[in-house]
């Protein structure tokens, strides 16, 4: 991790939980944690409460569909912390790994229902161009995909377009499969806050 | 529905009106990318555009004008979370416009 504070320098209390964490999970606390860890009054703390509302919250896409929404919009932005992460989620919430890797690998054939797909290639512009227009949204709303899911959907790119530049700005670890397996077993049962 | 409008407003709330070792302007500066100086400049920037481009020297060059390691958390907790309301607030209008239209 870049800064060494977000590594080191946080409360007693709370490298007392880490070392909880460590030797209860046996991985290492992940660097997403640490950061929401740090100085939580001033990040952690507000953003928590709005990722787990975005991920977990009421909606008529699945928490699979947006973990691999979380995975997709981390594939645009190359943060591969964040790809690993959420497509272990998405994986285990689905219970199907090569849906998710299908659409990772290809989009346009992958086997999702066409809401979901539409809803996807208009998160990825997003992320890619920082904008989309009216008619990308027509395009959505006719592939059958209401109002709320897309809101629902842009809560969802909100919280990872703001994720992911953190991960890369502060160059967060990227662990082995394991940790991310086992990151992926808690973040279902518990979500985010 | 989801509902994250007020989540969103406390977040941009704490990070630009609350306490900070960074100074309200700079948080603002950074959130809006807007109108800072170098080195500042150049990490804001790739924070909102291309933050996989972030390197160490960006955190040195910074570091050596001056800024404590909180400063730099701070401000460029308040770059990525800028861009992600820009992005946010576009996505939404063009939704709007595309429903009144309909």
């Amino acid at each position: 991790m870049r800064l060494a504070i977000l590594d080191q320098g946080h409360s007693f209390g709370t490298k007392v939980m880490f070392t909880f964490i460590r030797l209860f999970s046996g991985h290492r606390v992940v660097d997403a944690v640490k950061l929401v860890m740090y100085r939580p009054d001033f990040y952690g703390g507000p953003m928590k409460p709005l990722t787990h509302e975005a991920m977990r919250g009421p909606s008529a896409w699945s928490a699979g569909d947006r973990e691999l929404m979380a995975a997709f919009i981390s594939q645009q932005n190359a943060t591969e912390f964040c790809v690993k992460a959420h497509s272990a989620v998405a994986a285990r919430a689905y219970g199907d790994r090569d849906r998710v890797s299908s659409v990772l690998a290809d989009l346009d054939a992958a086997p999702i229902g066409e809401p979901l797909r539409a809803t996807l290639r208009m998160l990825g512009k997003l992320t890619r161009e920082h904008a989309v227009d009216a008619n990308d949204m027509r395009g959505v709303l006719a592939a059958g995909a209401s109002r709320a899911q897309i809101e629902d959907a842009l809560a969802v790119c909100f919280a990872f377009n703001t994720t992911d530049r953190l991960a890369d700005a502060f160059a967060f670890h990227v662990p082995g499969p394991k940790a991310f397996e086992a990151g992926a077993k808690f973040l279902l049962a518990r979500g985010y806050r | 529905m989801s509902d994250i409008k007020e989540a969103r407003n406390a977040l941009v709330a704490r990070i630009l009106e609350g306490d900070g070792l960074a100074s309200q302007a700079q948080r603002r500066a950074a959130f809006d990318n807007l109108g800072l100086d170098e080195p500042l400049r150049t990490l804001v920037e790739k924070v909102a555009k291309r933050a996989r481009d972030v390197s160490d020297q960006d955190f040195a060059a910074a570091r050596a004008s001056g800024l404590s390691d909180d400063q730099l958390f701070e401000i460029v907790v308040c770059g990525a979370v800028g861009q992600a309301v820009r992005q946010h607030d576009r996505a939404l209008a063009a939704l709007e416009a595309a429903i009144r239209k309909e």
